[in-house]
Order: structure tokens, then sequence, then C-alpha cells
């Protein structure tokens, strides 16, 4: 069992504070994604769970076990790093073999030259290579296991990666924007081996990355680290349909929500059936929230800028008439093709429409809408 | 349009790109030429000039030479000094190699361990190579001075009774190779910082989730092996320094006592220009310079096998 549990974790670079105060419950066996912009502190959130880094206030535990202080290789967590952190001298087998023998040859054993000869060393030896071809072969790299890090390609090292971290069967997995190397085709690729490895050993993933769509994709909760700050966690879709703050609305979904000053769309116009909340300061909907129309007065319009079409959908840009935004909707590609230029209005569905107050917190609609 | 004109045209570019070619070989030959003059002027010719000598009886300032064939390195082959010149140089290097390499990678790992008055330290450790060495052998002399010396001075203190380092057989060579480790090991350490610094911090990470986090695991599975390219130019390096060993041993000991700290070059300094036997001292040149060529060659094969990773 390995739930991890992080109550009010801070840390701070000099006078600079990177994390404030986060508190997160990861269930046993969840894969769990922190996504955040660049710098945000979600990879130090991960060095500190590791035990890599120290909190300065704060406690983690493992498993109901509080681990702070605790060394790395006492936490039971496995890690997998961006650059894959091969050993470039060893192959690939030695590189996939070292945590075993770090901790079931004594030092004395792991000495090079004399450790051979010492007792025991050979069974042990043979047990390390039966599990290690075990790992390889699961990852599908068992015929490399005499190669050099230097002669594999980048999915190939990020597999023998993933082979070192679960050959000694940790309870979690800690993961730091491990595919961020990786051309897009073979990141989409791994995306999917990964979680399927995850349902297959079925323990703890946390795993970071800077990019929304793999933590869309991969996670069953995704937790929003922004400026050190948790800001929301749940599963992907509630982050997408219902966020709490302007900033995980933003951060989440492609292409961008789209977010409108409040005083561009002034109240009085009938261009809402629901009422706005006082405090209200953005109005947000998501590109597939709106329908565009012929021009109608009353409600907003602007004209058609650019035209993405992905073949599947046509994300349509307008700038709007009454303000310096531009919107970008989703249509059908079977609707009729709109022209560069061409005044367009705008049909937003109330129900999908997200208000935020002034500092970006969610506001109006809330209760409405996670009901 | 005729025949010809036809093969005339097709002739003119064929023509021209012949002239295009000669004048780039011309303007490539003209800008190797400075390096090539000062390559021929100052080594190539010197060397033969060596090889040349190193066949006649030629003596320093005399008017006429005479060949003599391969007389000279067969005098050399049969001179006890030679040899004992030989096999010394050889035990420096190897006293000097990894005294260096040991004391400069140890001095390294320290000084980056801990984040304090680094600069001051690396400063420090850097000054010896910095010196000139005969003025600081100098100094070791008056340090190793039997009566006076503060070595020896330092071990009556503790009751022990020093030895005349400089002038004993079985002293003079250690003395004069340590001194070589003391000059040398500064630059080792400048080196392995730097490659200390280019380790990544996440093979540190890895090392530490997996298991490796006490002083011998690190070093044998992170910093050892990354810094095995580092370590090789710093053994042939070093090593080549130490096969040149001279102005210490010249000022301290001149090779005694009894041919104990016997040195090639200071043999070969000796014969040439105290002797003036220039044919026997072009002959041990030529020989001193097969060895080095020999080394270099050897090292460079072992440096592009061993220590290759990305």
């Amino acid at each position: 069992m390995a739930e991890i549990e992080l109550r009010g974790i801070e840390k701070r670079y000099g006078e600079v504070p990177v994390l404030k105060g986060v508190s997160l419950k990861i269930q046993d066996g969840e894969f769990l994604t922190l996504v955040g912009p660049s710098g945000c502190g979600k990879s130090t959130l991960l060095r500190i769970i590791a035990g890599l880094e120290d909190q300065d206030a704060g406690e983690v535990s493992v498993g109901g076990r509080t681990v702070d202080g605790a060394r790395p290789k006492d936490r039971d967590v496995a890690m997998v790093f961006q650059s894959y952190a091969l050993y470039p001298h060893l192959t690939v087998f030695d590189n996939i073999a070292l945590p075993l023998r770090t901790r079931r040859l004594s030092f004395a054993q792991r000495l090079p030259l004399i450790g051979g000869l010492l007792p025991g060393r050979t069974g042990i030896e043979k047990t390390i290579r039966v599990e290690v071809e075990q790992a390889a072969a699961m990852l599908d790299v068992a015929h490399l296991l005499h190669r050099k890090p230097g002669q594999l390609s980048g999915g190939q090292r990020q597999r023998v990666a993933l082979g070192r971290a679960m050959v000694r069967h940790p309870t979690v997995f800690l993961m730091d924007e491990p595919l961020s190397n990786l051309d897009a085709k073979l990141r989409v690729q791994m995306r999917a081996e990964i979680t399927a490895l995850h349902r297959r050993l079925g323990v703890t993933f946390v795993y970071v990355t800077h990019d929304q769509s793999e933590a869309m994709t991969m996670a069953d909760r995704v937790a929003v680290v922004i400026g050190g700050e948790l800001l929301q966690v749940g599963p992907p879709d509630e982050l997408y349909r219902d966020p709490r703050d302007l900033k995980v609305a933003e951060m989440i979904g492609s292409p961008k929500i789209n977010v409108v000053a409040r005083g561009h769309w002034a109240d009085d116009r009938p261009i809402l059936s629901a009422a706005l909340a006082p405090q209200t300061k953005h109005l947000a909907f998501r590109p597939e929230a709106a329908v565009l129309t012929t021009p109608t007065a009353g409600l907003p319009g602007g004209t058609v800028t650019d035209l993405e079409n992905l073949g599947s959908d046509i994300f349509v840009h307008v700038a709007l008439r009454d303000g310096s935004e531009t919107v970008v909707i989703r249509t059908a590609p079977d609707e009729p093709r709109l022209s560069l230029g061409r005044a367009v209005g705008l049909k937003v569905d109330a129900a999908r429409l997200l208000q935020f107050d002034e500092a970006g917190r969610r506001c109006g609609d809330i209760e409405q809408v996670a009901a | 349009m005729s025949v010809m004109a036809l093969a005339h045209r097709r002739a003119r570019p064929a023509a021209r790109r012949r002239q295009h070619q000669a004048a780039e070989a011309t303007v490539g030959w003209l800008a190797v030429s400075p390096a090539l003059i000062l390559l021929i002027c100052l080594l190539f010719g010197p060397a033969a000039a060596v090889i040349l000598f190193s066949f006649t009886d030629w003596q320093l300032g005399a008017s006429t030479f005479r060949f003599v064939g391969t007389e000279n390195f067969a005098a050399l082959w049969a001179d006890p000094p030679f040899w004992k010149a030989l096999i010394n140089t050889c035990i420096y290097v190897a006293i000097v190699v990894p005294g260096t390499v040991g004391l400069g990678l140890a001095t390294a790992l320290l000084i980056e361990a801990s984040p304090s008055l680094r600069g001051f330290y690396r400063a420090v450790h850097f000054l010896p190579v910095m010196s000139t060495m005969s003025a600081m052998a100098v100094v070791w002399g008056t340090m190793l001075h039997p009566s006076i010396g503060l070595v020896n001075r330092t071990l009556a203190v503790f009751g022990m009774t020093g030895i005349n380092w400089l002038r004993d057989e079985h002293t003079a060579l250690l003395a004069v190779a340590l001194i070589g480790i003391w000059q040398g090991f500064g630059f080792a350490m400048v080196l392995f910082v730097s490659g200390l610094k280019a380790v990544p911090q996440q093979l540190y990470d890895a090392a530490a989730v997996d298991g490796a986090d006490g002083l011998f695991d690190r070093l044998r599975i992170v910093t050892l092996p990354m810094l095995g390219p580092v370590t090789m130019f710093v053994i042939v390096l070093t090593a080549s320094r130490a096969f040149e060993v001279f102005d210490s041993v010249r000022v301290l000991t001149q090779g005694g006592p009894n041919y104990a700290s016997e040195v090639l070059l200071n043999r070969l300094y000796s014969e040439s220009f105290d002797y003036l036997r220039t044919g026997y001292g072009a002959a041990l040149t030529v020989v001193y310079l097969a060895i080095v060529i020999a080394l270099t060659i050897a090292q460079a094969r072992f440096i592009e096998r061993r220590v290759h990773y990305s």
C-alpha cells in the first residue's frame, strides 16, 4: 500500500518561495499528474517526495509512514528523469541491475574485482539476471542488454530508464517530464505505453509534466500547480469543465479557453440568459461552447481573422468587434465554409459560460455548474 | 550553329573550372605557407639536424665533423649512465603520474564538496603551477637542507633524525618526484574541478534513488566514470610533463649522487653542453624523441578506445 500524503509543504530557495504550502493526498495505485508552467514548483515537489530535496516546512508520508529526512533509497520510490540519467559507461543490463545490486549485495561484494570472489555473490547475481531479463522483456529492450546507452535511440533510452525504475518493484513511481526529450510521434506512443505499464503494475504513479495534453490523456487525476500553489486537483474532465480558477481554465484545454473582460460584453445587452454575478470580471468559455451565427443586433460578434483546419474540426478565430480580444470557436468541417474577413455573430451557451472575479476565482455560476 | 561553335561552347566551362581549381590551390598554399614555413624552421628542420648530428662525431664549436654511422647509438647502448637515466625517468613518471592524478582528484573533490572559500583553495593549490620550477627548486633545496632545512627541523621536533634527502642515493629521486607532484597537482585539480562541474546532477539523483548514495558508490558509479575523459587527459598531460623532468634535477642534484637521480634530459644536457659531445647528445635526443612519440601514439589510441560515451 503506498498512498502519498503531503501536508503543508513549503520550500524556498533563498528569498524566493517555490512552494507555498502544498497539501495533497495521492491514493494507492493512482496515476496523478502534476501539471503547471515551467518554474511553478512541480518538479521541486516531486523531488521532495523522492527525498532528493528537503522541504522547509510540512510533512511527507509514503504508505502511511512519515519519510521526512529519510534518504531516497529508504522511501521505496523509483524515479524516471527527463534526461533519462542512465549511467553512460554501463551497459543496459548493468544500468537496470544497479538498483538490485546496491540493495542486495553487501559493500564488500560490490567492490570491483574482489567482490566477485566473495561467497554468495554468484547466487545473488543469478537471481538479479533473471529479474533484469524479465523487466527488459516487458519493456521490449531484451535485445539491447549488452549495449551502452550512447548506442540507443531516445525512445529506447526511455524504456531502459523505466526498466531501471521498475526492476525492484517500488510502490511509487515518480516521473519528471520523462517524455519531453522525445519527438512528437514517439511521445504519443510512449504515453500509451506508460499508462499501460501503470495498469499492469498497479502501483502509484506521480507524473510531472508541463504539457496539459499529457496530463489530460494519461492521468486518473490532475493536480494543477501554478506559482508554487496547488490550485486544483481533480479528474481531467472535471478540471476542463469546472475549473475553480482562471489560471487552471487557461492551463487546461487546447486551444486555450476564451476569456473576455466583462466590460466588453455589457450586462445590459441580452446576450446571456443567465444573470452574471456582481463580482464577475472575466467571462470564459471553451471553443465548443459557442456557435457562429449571422451578425445579429444585440449579440456579440466580430470578423473572422483566421481558420485552423484540423480535418476533424475547424477552429475559427474571431476578432471581437467591441474589444481587442480574439476568441476561437470550434466548428464542424461540414458547416458552410467561412471566408477571412467575414462578419459573424456569436452565440455562447449560457450554461457553459464560466465567470471569474477580479482575482481569477470562479464565481456566480459555480454551484449551478458543479451540480 | 556549327559543330565547332558548339564544342567551343562546351569546352569553355571546363577550362574555366580548371582555371578556378588552379587559383584555389594557389590560394590554399598561400594560406598554409606561414604555418608551413614556421613548422619547417622550428620543428622539422631542427629535428632533421639533430638526426643528422646523431650520425656524426661533431663537438659543439668544432669546425669539422665526420660521419660515424651508428657509433653514437652503439655507445649509448653500452653506456650504463644512459640506462640508469632511462630507468630513473620511468620510475619518476611512475611516481609522479599516479601521485599528481590522485592528489589532484582528491583536492578537487574536497574543494567541490564544500561551498566556502572555493576560489581561495583553488588559487592556493594552483600557485605552484604558476611558479618557475628552477626558482622553486632552490626553495625546496633550502627546505631539504640536512641541518638548517625546515623538513629535518620539523622531524627533529618529533624526535626523528632526518637524512640528507638530496644527497642520499635512496631518497634523491623520491624527493625530486615529490617536488614534481607538488608542482603539478594544482593543474590536475583545476582540470578535475571543471570536469566535476560537467557531471549532470540528475546522475547523482538517479544514483541516490537507486541506492548508491554512499561516498564509495557515488564515486564508483557516477563521479569516476564521468571524469574518465578528463582523467585520461590529465594522465597524458602529466606523463608527458613528467617525462620532460629537468629543472628540478639540474638545480637540486645534478643527477647525483652516483646517478641516483639521473634522468634523460639531464643526461642529454650534460653530454651536449658540459662535455660538448654533441653527436652523442643528438643520439640521446633521437632516442628520447622516439620514446615520446611512441608514448603519444599509444595514449591517443588508448583514449579513443576507452573513454567515449555519447
